[in-house]
């Protein structure tokens, strides 16, 4: 059942991740992203990791996308003038270090790198604590520093962001 | 396929069929009541041609809406108008399927929980759900080809972007005092005392937020006829139209249900039956909604968003570490 579920849901991802680059439009581009976060939502909670599945739709579905979206339709981008290719000399080097990434994606499944050990966390016990007390108490106790800082950062980019947007305050 | 798994499913659908059900009528007769409360706040009757007191106008409206004719622009970007109602009505309908209505029950020797499903992340589907609402709004204003159309939407989206912000930090303080993300939780905390008695700054906030997040008066300003036709429906016609008015009601609904769930004790009530209670608590919750739109006029967008940024956010991260330094005050 549940392998089922992932590759119809693993399909769609992908079938509409190709649309997202190859869709000349835009805002279909930003509609079809969306659903690719929806689908990687979806997955999540395969993986029985609730709370990243619906962070994943509130934060990238849900906000950010939206953002997106807002910016593209108040610009209101020119279908026709990006048909032209501004880099003509792209395309050669692009393709080929395209092959080459796709290679080391394929190494580095094959490879034994990605199979570690199974940690102290196994999935009776993330149930049995409950996903979010879990992420809650290890961000607050073991990774509390790294933590910090990623909001720090994340506030100095939104105040970059209004000095940019406002020169003179 | 064994005997517990066949019962489960049965009771499954047949809540879902029930709430569903129940939801539908609640937005049929909600387009009475509002025609009908806002009627007699203004000294007018209202419908009453149709029925006894114009009991019949909603099927009315409903029969004159399905046999007109369904416009679409020429230059609409035929796809997405289609897709729009569709994505407005579904969030608002999806939300039902954590909020808990009733006690446990017993039939037939079964234990049937009162609730779709109770996920402990409730709260998070919550917001994840709603969050996806806007996306119909946009694609209508977008999809339309009309300036008009695509200026609502922007200004919705805007709108929505501001006030779910506050909207999620209003009920943190509820989640902090319950220790839990799960509604039934949240429900069961308030068996003693109403949370909104714990909670007053949290509740203010939610209700501002909430009038803002379903664009009603007085935050009606994507809609705002005076300005912008109406809105991001206004190429719209025929069911299509009537689909953006069922998911406006069935989002006050919703927002209804979740005040409730978590400020107004859930369905907890002396005498009557739990899910009397529920039913009343929620009718007094949409009664409130009509009751503001016919009191209020309607803000300027700046003031709007000068509100929801200036003052709620402030206000909301206040509360939270209000709610932190008591609870940790008292122990």
């Amino acid at each position: 059942m549940e392998a089922y579920l992932f590759y119809i849901v693993a399909t769609i991802a992908v079938v509409t991740g190709v649309y997202l680059i190859f869709e000349k439009n835009p805002v279909f581009s930003a509609l079809f992203l969306i659903q690719t976060m929806v689908c990687i939502a979806v997955l999540y909670i395969l993986l029985e990791a609730q709370f990243i599945a619906a962070v994943q739709i509130i934060v990238y579905a849900g906000a950010i996308m939206v953002l997106f979206l807002f910016v593209i339709m108040l610009l209101n981008l020119n279908i026709k003038e990006e048909a032209k290719n501004a880099l003509p000399f792209q395309r050669i080097p692009a393709v080929v270090m395209g092959i080459v990434l796709f290679a080391a994606i394929c190494m580095i499944i094959k490879s034994k790198l990605l199979q570690g050990k199974h940690g102290e966390y196994t999935t009776a016990y993330v149930n049995s604590v409950g996903n979010t007390k879990l992420i809650g108490n290890l961000l607050f106790t073991d990774y509390l520093l790294p933590f910090e800082i990623t909001s720090i950062l994340l506030f100095v980019a939104a105040i970059g962001a209004i000095m940019l947007a406002k020169r003179k305050l | 396929m064994n005997k517990e798994l066949l019962v489960y499913l049965i009771v499954a659908c047949v809540k879902i069929l029930l709430v569903f059900g129940v939801v539908q009528f609640m937005i049929v007769s909600m387009i009475w009541l509002e025609r009908k409360i806002m009627a007699h706040m203004q000294v007018r009757l209202g419908p009453m041609r149709v029925g006894p007191h114009g009991l019949l106008q909603p099927i009315a409206d409903g029969i004159k809406l399905l046999f007109k004719e369904d416009i679409i622009p020429q230059k609409a970007s035929k796809l997405l108008f289609v897709l729009a109602p569709m994505m407005t009505v579904v969030p608002a309908l999806i939300t039902f399927a954590v909020i808990p209505f009733g006690d446990k029950v017993k039939i037939f020797g079964y234990n049937i929980d009162l609730v779709i499903t109770d996920i402990n992340v409730g709260f998070l589907y919550v917001f994840a759900v709603s969050s996806l609402g806007i996306y119909g709004i946009v694609m209508a204003g977008w999809a339309s080809n009309n300036k008009y159309s695509l200026l609502g939407g922007i200004r919705s989206s805007a709108q929505m972007i501001s006030y779910e912000l506050t909207l999620g930090l209003s009920l943190i303080g509820v989640v902090m005092l319950t220790e839990s993300l799960s509604l039934v939780d949240v429900v069961n905390g308030q068996a003693k005392l109403w949370n909104i008695v714990l909670q007053p700054i949290g509740f203010f906030i939610y209700c501002a937020s909430a009038f803002a997040e379903v664009n009603r008066c007085p935050f009606d300003l994507p809609e705002a006829e005076s300005e912008l036709v109406a809105g991001y429906h206004t190429e719209y016609s025929s069911m299509k139209f009537a689909t953006f008015f069922m998911a406006e009601y069935a989002n006050m609904i919703t927002v209804s249900a979740i005040a409730v769930t978590f400020f107004l004790g859930g369905w907890h009530g002396p005498f009557l039956p739990p899910v009397v209670w529920f039913m009343l608590k929620l009718s007094a919750c949409l009664f409130f909604f009509i009751w503001v739109r016919s009191t209020y006029p309607r803000l300027r967008y700046d003031q709007l968003m000068n509100f929801g940024w200036k003052f709620l956010l402030p206000l909301s991260l206040f509360n939270i570490l209000l709610t932190g330094l008591i609870m940790i005050l008292k122990g």
